[in-house]
This record gives structure tokens, C-alpha cells and sequence, in this order.
């Protein structure tokens, strides 16, 4: 299985190109990708020379163009899809059904993953992506089994690349307009989810309340963890009763399952953290680069030590087992 | 303009759900009427024998009925049902790609759960023979207007009325918020004929969830905005059934786009009755979809 | 418009919360009965050779350049204030926030600023074991953390050593820093726990 790597700046793809990626994923700096944050993601120069420092090291580099093109605006979306063929990207991932259309018009020979935010769940889905589009890699939505997953690529003719670890979507991607609804924003129209312009932290006596657009999202007693101000990890009441209603504060380790997910014939594997320090890429890539290995190697894997970077301080193998649900 | 009735997004009891079609046969002014279970096939085998009766009596009384498809199919069931539907030979409301992958080819219409952001992909669906299509809930004025502008074949249609769907899950947290397994949830969502409603922790209300899926708390009602609609090209209107009486909503509506009543007095008749949920208008005024804008 | 929380009175709850790896009491005490002036000087020459080393240190910050982030170490008698201006950005040393305007506000003990800086940290990580405290414009604070990973600022960079003895010094630097984390009970950082499997 192919490690996929996330990079959110230059320095970045350096630290994860170093620590064993077999592939690196990365966007440009507006919002034409889904982690479009303050201060993060790559020039169209600064591509070209991250792509030049992963080739000359045998590893790939994938562009995220995998936000939903604006009405009116889609000459931005094809802008970063040509600035990634022309920096000899690997592939570009992809989200929306007028992008892909276009792309794959324009660019016929250049590779195309379909994002997860494409949200393809089902075979005949995957197929109608890799038949009109000529899509050869999908991103498997957070949504299924380990089971469901080895039925889909029995039946698809493209690879597929699942999450094995970082923030953990509760929602199925690309379907989800909880931060519009509360801040204006989303990650379809603007890349960003939960934007930190309209988070507010704030000390109350000992404890720490976190509020998205005014909403109160949590409120942290003094030395229990915390998470990002996303609203499917928040606490909420129902019922007088407050609770997580959607998901704790966690993160997705799917470490311990990679032998079932080799198994099912999975073609990648997916970091998630392209807004995550160097201090995590380099932990996290090294700790699965080891565990890859070793499963190449038929040995047992190793146990897990990524719990101090973890939402929360805790991790989950979310929807691969069926007891999620 | 045309109205739409879009699908019953909650678990209603079926007698419920039977009379409440009848009522809409008998007494809404509306064109179309989607029905079918979007949101969980489980919820399903309990209207298979009412369904038949319930189209009949709809184009009995001149409505056009469309079958809605599911709109996150992952069981092998599932994904059979929705080819099912399409060998029905009715007009099919696609709600994901695994429905279109279906469709494709045929006639069809597209539900608000479809990514529709921009001309491109909106051209993408009509080549592949859409003849209408719902835009997102979280659509601008601004982006409306580009698309209704474009030369599109197929009629816009913008959702109007009732608790915006706002996400899908594998995850059913209905059942969750009961501490029970999605695959023994004893129907708890048929209890909450509005969805359950989720406030904050400092009370403001906030969501409100339905078996897998999640919808605004905020009630949408674009009232004000339905010249802005017309100007724009939309042709449709999509009015989502609630509790409150949809007879009443669907007349006043009719009213309003019929140009029988001023769309400011539209939502003040509508404000007069039994709501379940504040008015809310954000995302047409690129706001928070959250936000009213008077 | 960013709303203010009131500065520096709730210092000691906070630390109450975010302290671990603080300083030992007397380093603090020591501390506070220097002048400010030395540090200000030491602050500057760190400010214009990474500046010097790392021209474009700033310009990930785009249209945050022009806000005012307080850093605190709360387990040391001083705060910093830095306007990261992409003309003449500044790094100045005050004793309190108090009087000071500010637009976000960044707290931990000095241990694990430092380890931020230098990417032996993690800052989602200490955000979420709360080792660490965001207030104010948080978007501000993101683009400036991102700046500064992208940065690669090595202990020794810093200290403007000259860059042939760059890698061996940063090397002692944090190794030195380490075991003074260690002793000091401060967070375990990422990179170090992600060693054992290199």
C-alpha cells in the first residue's frame, strides 16, 4: 500500500518526503482546495519546487483541487489544475463534476484521483467516475466497513486510497454544511471548515469555552483536552442533556487494522493534517512508514504511539468497524 | 413559477404519512409532489404497501409525482433498491451519485443533495439528462443568478421552505442520542415528527437530527426574496414537508408566486402558524445559513 | 472586529491549566528582579537575524501582517509583543499586558514556546492537552504558526550562529532543551516520541 502524505507548506512536504511518504499530497494557497487556511498551502513556484525535491527522492506529489468551483469563477479551478500539470504533478484530486468534465477534456492524459469529497460510496458510483472521467484513483468516503470496502474494490476498475489516521469527518464529505450554517463558510464553497476567523476562545473561570459564529460549540473544564472548534465534535444538548451527540473529540487511527485493509486491496493509505505541524508529519509518517514495512515484511505490527497528537487525546477506528454506526 | 413538494425527510407513521398525501391530493396547489424515503431504508418497508394508493390518489388529483431516491446508499441492498426505482419508469429524484450513475441517460431531476455549485457541473447533469435541478441549500443570491442566467435546459429549483438538510452520516444519531445501536434503534425517530431538536450548551437552538442525517433548526422560508428568485430565472420552488400545516404554507406560497400576495405578507402568513423553529433566510443572503435577514 | 478578553487577570487560573514544564519558582523570581532592557536587546538581535536568515519569514501572514500578537510565557515575569509588519516587524518586551493592545494572545510556559518556534512541538497537539492557550484572533494565530513551520528557525539560526555549525549546535540545543522538558514535567513532544521508530 502506498503511503499518501499530507503537506500544508513547503517545509513540510520537505519533513514528510524525509520520513518515508511513498506519496505527498498538497493545494495551492486560495480556496481551491479544502484545507485553505491562514498562512497555509503552495505557491505555483513553491509547487514546482516541491515537486522537484519529491521526484528526485522517488516520491510523488498529488494536488488537491477538491472544493466545488464558484459560480462565475471557475476559471481559478482550471488555473490550478493547469499550474498542477505544468509543475509535473502526479496526479490532481478532484472533486467537482464540472472540474472533473473539464479536466479530463483539457488535460486527457494527465492522472486523476476523485477526492472524498466527491463523496463515491457505492460501486456503480466509482465506476460512473472512472468510465466518464477516466478517474483512476478514488478516496474512499469515512463512511464504510473494512467489509464494505473489500466489496467495492472487487468491483471497480480504479485503485482506492482510504484515511488510516488524523481528524476523523463524522459527516460523509462533501455533504456537509454544518460551518455554513453557522459561520458562512464551508468547505465545499471555501475550502475551510469551522474557519478560525469565526472561532472564539475564551477563558470562563477555569474553563474554556469555544463558540463558531456566536453557537457555543464546548466548553472545556480546566485540564480536560481539547478539540478544534468543528461542530460535529462539539458538545450539545438534547433533551436538557448535554452530550456529543455526533462524535467525541478523536482522532482516526486505523494502525491496528492495516493488515484487513491490505487484505480488502486497498491501493493507498491517507494521512490526514495538511494544517498539523512538522513535529506530527514527521511522527506520524515515520510510525506508519515502519508499520507498512513490517506488513511487507509479514511481521506483526507495531503498537501505536500517537496518542499524545490525537483530538482529545483519543483515537478511534471510526467507520471501518461497523459498530460506529 | 412552480411549486414543489419535496419528500417527507422524517419517520412519520405511516396512517400519518397516508393522510397526509391525502390532504395534499385533495387540497395543495402544488405541480409536483416527490415522494419516497431519502434519508434511511429502514424506514421504508413500512409504506411499501401505501406508496401505490398514495401516487395514485396524488395524479389522480393532477399532481406530478417523482420517486426520490436515497441519499447515502451503501448496502448492497440498497444500492439495488435505488436501481430499482429507476426500472420503475417514473421520473427519479436523484439524491447522490450512486442514483445518477443510474439515471444517467434518461430524464431526471436532481434533489438539493447534489453538489451543484457552478455552470460547469451544472451542464455536466443536463448532459447526462437532467430536467431539473435543485440547487444546495447553502447556494448565494450571487451564484442563483450566474447559473439561472447561463443557457440551461433544465428548470432551477431553490429550496424555499422548511428545515434545511444540512449533512449525511454513515452514523445514525438518533439511535445514538437513545444509547442504542443504528441496527437496534427501535425506531426512535419516528418520535421527533420535526427532527430531534439540539440546542447549545448555552441554549441556543441549533440543529436538529434525523436518523442520519442533520438539518438546520433554523426553519428556511424565502419569501421576501421570491422576486430576486423570478429575476434570477428560477422556475421552481421546493417547499419541504413539516408539521406545521403545509396546506396553509402551500397556499400562501401559491399566492405569493401567483402574484396574489405581496412576499412580504407571504411570511407574515406564514409566521402565523404553528412553526416548529425560528425563520431563517442566511444562505440566499450569503450570511450564515443560520441568519435572518429582514 | 476581534473582541478582547480582559488581560493577564486571570494569569494564575490560567496557569493552573496549562502549566506543566513551568520554569522552577526561583528561576522565575530571579527573573523578575532583572531589568527588562537586556532582553529587549536579546530579543531584537533574535527578531532581525531571523529576519536576516529568513527573509520572507512574514509573508505567509499576508493580511495578518498587520496584527498584534502577545506571546506569554506565563511561568516568566515578561510578555512579548510582536508586529510582524512585513516593513520593520518588531518584537518588544513588556512586564504585564497591562495597558497593551493585542489581537491574539498565545500562552505556555516558555518551554513549550520555545518548542513551538523551533517544530519540536506539535501546536494542534498542545492546543488540544490544553499545555497550550489561544485568545482573540484566532485566525491570526494559525497564519502565524504556519509561518513560522514553514520557517524551519533552528535554535541555532536563531542565536545567529554562523550556518557551517548550525546542524550540531541546534542538535545539543535540543537535546539540551529535552532534558531540561524532561526534569520540568513539560509535554512530551512529538518528534521525540516518533525517534524511537526511526
Amino acid at each position: 500500500m502506498e503511503l499518501v502524505c499530507p503537506a500544508g507548506t513547503p517545509s513540510a512536504l520537505r519533513t514528510v518526503v524525509d520520513a518515508g511518504a511513498d506519496a505527498v499530497y498538497c493545494g495551492f494557497r486560495d480556496e481551491t482546495n479544502a484545507r485553505n487556511f491562514p498562512g497555509l498551502n503552495f505557491t505555483a513556484q513553491e509547487l514546482v519546487q516541491g515537486v522537484a525535491y519529491a521526484h528526485d527522492r522517488g516520491t510523488k506529489v498529488l494536488v488537491a483541487i477538491n472544493t466545488f468551483a464558484r459560480a462565475g469563477g471557475t476559471e481559478l479551478w482550471h488555473r490550478a489544475v493547469a499550474q498542477a500539470v505544468e509543475s509535473g504533478a502526479d496526479a490532481v484530486i478532484l472533486a467537482d463534476l464540472g472540474l472533473l468534465g473539464w479536466a479530463s477534456r483539457a488535460y486527457p492524459a494527465q492522472r486523476l484521483h476523485l477526492s472524498v469529497q466527491a463523496a463515491a460510496s457505492t460501486p456503480s458510483a466509482i465506476r460512473f467516475y472512472a468510465e466518464r472521467y477516466g478517474v483512476k484513483r478514488v478516496v474512499l468516503p469515512r463512511v464504510l466497513t473494512v467489509e464494505e470496502i473489500a466489496a467495492i474494490v472487487s468491483a471497480i476498475p480504479c485503485e482506492t486510497e482510504v484515511f488510516a489516521f488524523g481528524g476523523l469527518c463524522v459527516m460523509t464529505e462533501g455533504r456537509c454544511l454544518l460551518s455554513s450554517y453557522a459561520t458562512g463558510e464551508s468547505p465545499n464553497m471555501n475550502g475551510v471548515c469551522s474557519p478560525a476567523a469565526h472561532v472564539d476562545y475564551r477563558q470562563e473561570g477555569t474553563a474554556l469555552a469555544a463558540r463558531l459564529g456566536g453557537f457555543t460549540i464546548d466548553r472545556y473544564p480546566a485540564g480536560q483536552p481539547a478539540a478544534y472548534p468543528t461542530l460535529c465534535k462539539g458538545t450539545f444538548k438534547v433533551d436538557g442533556k448535554a452530550a456529543h451527540i455526533f462524535e467525541e473529540p478523536t482522532s482516526l487511527n486505523a494502525l491496528a487494522i492495516l493488515p484487513q485493509l491490505k487484505a480488502a486491496g486497498v491501493s493507498a493509505l491517507k494521512i490526514e493534517g495538511r494544517q498539523r505541524g512538522k513535529a506530527y508529519l514527521a511522527a506520524v509518517v515515520r510510525q506508519f512508514r515502519t508499520a507498512l514495512d513490517a506488513l511487507d515484511a509479514g511481521q506483526a505490527m507495531p503498537a501505536s504511539a500517537l496518542i499524545a497528537l490525537t483530538e482529545g487525546g483519543r483515537e478511534t477506528t471510526g467507520s471501518y468497524k461497523k459498530t460506529w454506526r | 413559477m412552480k411549486l414543489t413538494l419535496g419528500p417527507v425527510l422524517f419517520n412519520w407513521p405511516t396512517p400519518m404519512w397516508v393522510d397526509f398525501y391525502a390532504r395534499i391530493a385533495d387540497e395543495a396547489p402544488v405541480d409536483r409532489v416527490v415522494i419516497g424515503e431519502v434519508v434511511c431504508s429502514k424506514r421504508s418497508p413500512f409504506r411499501t404497501n401505501a406508496v401505490v394508493d398514495v401516487i395514485e390518489r396524488l395524479e389522480r388529483a393532477g399532481k406530478e409525482v417523482v420517486l426520490a431516491a436515497l441519499a447515502l446508499p451503501t448496502l448492497k441492498r440498497e444500492v439495488a433498491e435505488v436501481a430499482d426505482l429507476v426500472g420503475s419508469g417514473r421520473l427519479i429524484e436523484i439524491n447522490d451519485m450512486t442514483a445518477l450513475a443510474a439515471v444517467a441517460g434518461s430524464p431526471y431531476i436532481v434533489g438539493p443533495l447534489v453538489n451543484v455549485y457552478n455552470e460547469e457541473a451544472l451542464a455536466e447533469l443536463e448532459s447526462l439528462g437532467a430536467t431539473t435541478i435543485t440547487l444546495p441549500p447553502e447556494l448565494p443570491q450571487a451564484s442563483i443568478e450566474i447559473l439561472g442566467a447561463g443557457k440551461s435546459t433544465a428548470d432551477l429549483e431553490v429550496f424555499a421552505f422548511g428545515r434545511a438538510p444540512l449533512a449525511i452520516s454513515a452514523r445514525c444519531y438518533h439511535a445514538r442520542a437513545h444509547g442504542l445501536a443504528k441496527d437496534g434503534c427501535k425506531y426512535v425517530c419516528e418520535h421527533d415528527l420535526d427532527g430531534l431538536h439540539v440546542e447549545t450548551l448555552d441554549g441556543q437552538s441549533f440543529l436538529a437530527v434525523n436518523g442520519v442525517q442533520t438539518l438546520a433548526s433554523g426553519l428556511t422560508v424565502l419569501g421576501q426574496e421570491i422576486p430576486e428568485l423570478e429575476t434570477a430565472g428560477v422556475l421552481r420552488l421546493r417547499l419541504s414537508p413539516h408539521t406545521c400545516d403545509m396546506v396553509a404554507v402551500t397556499n400562501a406560497y401559491r399566492d405569493a408566486v401567483d402574484g396574489r400576495l405581496p412576499p412580504a405578507e407571504l411570511v407574515a402568513r406564514i409566521k402565523a402558524l404553528e412553526l416548529p423553529a425560528a425563520i431563517v433566510n442566511g444562505y440566499f443572503h450569503a450570511s450564515p445559513g443560520a441568519a435572518f435577514v429582514g | 472586529m476581534v473582541e478582547m478578553t480582559p488581560p493577564s487577570s486571570d494569569v494564575a487560573e490560567v496557569a493552573s491549566s496549562i502549566g506543566t514544564g513551568s520554569l522552577p519558582w526561583p528561576v522565575s523570581k530571579v527573573m523578575s528582579a532583572l531589568p527588562l532592557a537586556p532582553l529587549q536587546f536579546a530579543s531584537n538581535r533574535v527578531l532581525q537575524t531571523a529576519l536576516g536568515r529568513r527573509p520572507g519569514l512574514f509573508s505567509r501572514l499576508a493580511e495578518y501582517s498587520g496584527k498584534r500578537f502577545a506571546i506569554d510565557p506565563i511561568d516568566c515575569p515578561f510578555v512579548f509583543l510582536l508586529e510582524p509588519r512585513v516593513e520593520k516587524p518588531t518584537l518588544r518586551v513588556h512586564a504585564t499586558l497591562d495597558g497593551v493592545t493585542w489581537d491574539a494572545r498565545i500562552s505556555a510556559v516558555m518551554l513549550v514556546l520555545l518548542g513551538l518556534l523551533d517544530g519540536t512541538y506539535d501546536g494542534d497537539a498542545l492546543f488540544f492537552s490544553r499545555d497550550l492557550l489561544i485568545e482573540g484572533d484566532t485566525a491570526a494565530v494559525l497564519a502565524l504558526r504556519n509561518a513560522i513551520e514553514d520557517a524551519e528557525l533552528d535554535p541555532a539560526l536563531l542565536l545567529g550562529a554562523p550556518q557551517f555549525v548550525t546542524p550540531v549546535l541546534s542538535g545539543n540545543i535540543r537535546r539540551a532543551a529535552d532534558v531540561m522538558r524532561r526534569l520540568l514535567g513539560a509535554p512530551a513532544s512529538a518528534s521525540a516520541r516518533g525517534d524511537r521508530f526511526a
